[in-house]
């Protein structure tokens, strides 16, 4: 309480617990992403990375604990922490029946965006897709598709943008293409938080980083700090004996 | 009810439209061909309300028949396709509230259900001399009656995971209840049993209500009907929308 607005953190998970019947996928995880970071949020496969990202979006519920986007409650104040949140999810989803563009429009309109062809059309030279803009989503290569994915999550502007993995599967070029754009949206003020496999993407590129294991946050650092602490000269190196260790 | 809802009814919409093949002209050939069949088979027994030809009962049943599967098919089937290949997200991402979600489904499934009914009716009337006796009572039953199997629709897609699940509902629920329905017989010619299991048939009060703007004649008081069809909708609503705030299935 007594925050100005700005000091809201991005992201606000606290306590939060997850069965899938039988099995504890979190258990009680604490995470803050202030406004502005490019926050890393690793682990192997397993950990509940994309579980706990999905109760971000809503897409799942927690069992206990809270989370905020933006400072509103993902469950009660659903609405602003959508809009608040931007997400690329791991899987390779698309909708046959429609174009590029079609499917940015389409996904504007849920947002309540009608006249967004100016953005959509910068998202969509950002991230090279504009000759396909009207090619149906079937007809693209499974790197397109992802890049779509990735346009999709940005149609209505969130403030805050999760990536799950956005790299699987995209050749040398796009993965420059898009982390070069995704910098430039974090130096425009938005929040990125990231999950990935290439831990040399994710030492170039955030600053923080929390580190998931079956379901616990076991670190929970500057990527410097990280580093030091395990007397570690890459990430890789540090994540290794991280894992290790616990 | 703003963007976001018109946006999604539109997504739906252009889904049918897209495939208009398999979801207009198909189902319009299927009920033309029963309609034919029908009529000869059975036009030369007696009437079945004194003074109204077999063809006169039967198209108003083959229509509403029609529209309830389609209504039904639209709306179960797109949400069941989405789920299976995981682009149910990007609405489930979106701020839109369950009401907005469930109303825009149903809406859709209307449209669907009203275009092939009155793609048939039209075709029908080429062929068969066809009397309207109340509009109002054929519009209200249309209305109410589409919805009603839209939202059965939105039900059993969200509850289904896979296409089986799916077809599982059309085979054990629909299509009894559909043939059930007396879209081709007065309940009154069955035999005692089979008349009381389709008194509990909402199909049948859909179909009995919305024949008797066409004819003026029915088995049961279109109010009856009217007050049925319509509280079906409310149950189907009210049950859809709690589920849905629930989390059940689409958010677990
Ligand atoms: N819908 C589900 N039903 C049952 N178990 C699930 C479900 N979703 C996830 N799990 C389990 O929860 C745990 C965490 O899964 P999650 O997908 O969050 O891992 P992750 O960290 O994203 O892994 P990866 O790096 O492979 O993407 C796993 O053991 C997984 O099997
Ligand atoms: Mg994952």
């Amino acid at each position: 309480m007594g925050d100005s607005a700005t000091s809201l953190p991005a992201i606000k998970i606290r306590g939060a617990e997850k069965y899938f019947g039988a099995l504890h996928a979190l258990r009680g995880v604490d995470i803050t992403v202030e406004q502005g970071e490019f926050f890393a949020l690793l682990g192997p496969n397993g950990a509940g990375k994309t579980t706990l990202i999905s109760m971000l979006a809503g897409l799942t519920r927690a069992d206990r604990g809270v989370l905020e986007v933006m400072g509103h409650a993902v469950d009660r104040d659903y609405r602003q922490a959508r809009r608040a949140l931007g997400v690329v999810p791991q899987e390779l989803v698309f909708d046959p029946f429609f174009t590029v563009r079609e499917a940015l429009r389409l996904q504007s309109g849920y947002f309540g965006l009608r006249h967004n062809d100016d953005w959509i059309d910068e998202i969509l030279s950002n991230l090279q897709l504009t000759d396909k803009a009207d090619t149906n989503m079937r007809a693209l290569s499974g790197g397109m598709k992802r890049r779509v994915l990735i346009a999709q999550a940005l149609v209505h502007r969130p403030p805050v943008v999760v990536l799950d993995e956005p790299t699987a599967g995209v050749d040398v070029e796009l993965r420059q293409t898009l982390w070069k754009f995704v910098r430039r949206l974090n130096g425009e003020g938005h929040t990125i938080l990231l999950t990935t496999h290439y831990l040399e993407e994710a030492e170039a590129l955030c600053r923080r980083v929390a580190v998931l294991r079956q379901g616990q946050v076991v670190a929970c650092d500057t990527m410097a700090g990280l580093l030091q602490a395990r007397q570690a000269s890459t990430l890789e190196e540090a994540f290794v004996a991280l894992l290790r260790e616990v | 009810m703003g963007v976001g809802f018109a946006t999604l009814l539109e997504k739906e919409v252009l889904r049918f439209w897209k495939v208009s093949f398999q979801t207009l002209l198909a189902p319009l050939v299927s009920t033309l061909l029963y309609l034919v069949v029908f009529a000869q088979v059975l036009g030369q027994r007696d009437s079945i309300y004194p003074g109204i030809s077999y063809a006169a009962f039967l198209v108003p049943g083959l229509v509403m028949m029609a529209m309830l599967q389609n209504a039904f098919a639209n709306s179960s089937s797109s949400l069941v396709q989405s789920k299976v290949t995981g682009n149910l997200v990007f609405v489930l991402l979106t701020p839109l509230s369950e009401g907005e979600f469930f109303g825009a489904y149903v809406l859709a499934a209307m449209v669907r259900g009203i275009m092939v009914g009155s793609v048939v009716l039209i075709a029908a009337w080429l062929f068969f001399s066809l009397s309207v006796f109340s509009g109002v009572w054929i519009l209200v039953f249309c209305l109410l009656s589409t919805f009603m199997a839209g939202a059965l629709g939105v039900l059993a897609g969200v509850w289904a995971e896979k296409f089986d699940q799916m077809a599982a509902w059309q085979n054990f629920l629909i299509l009894p209840l559909t043939f059930l329905s007396g879209a081709f017989y007065s309940l009154h010619s069955l035999p005692p049993l089979w008349h009381l299991i389709s008194r509990f048939n909402p199909f049948f009060y859909a179909i009995d209500g919305f024949r008797y703007g066409f004819i003026g004649a029915s088995d049961v008081s279109p109010w009856s009907s009217l007050v049925i069809v319509g509280s079906t909708c409310l149950a189907l609503s009210w049950t859809t929308l709690a589920l849905l705030r629930s989390g059940w299935r689409l958010r677990p």
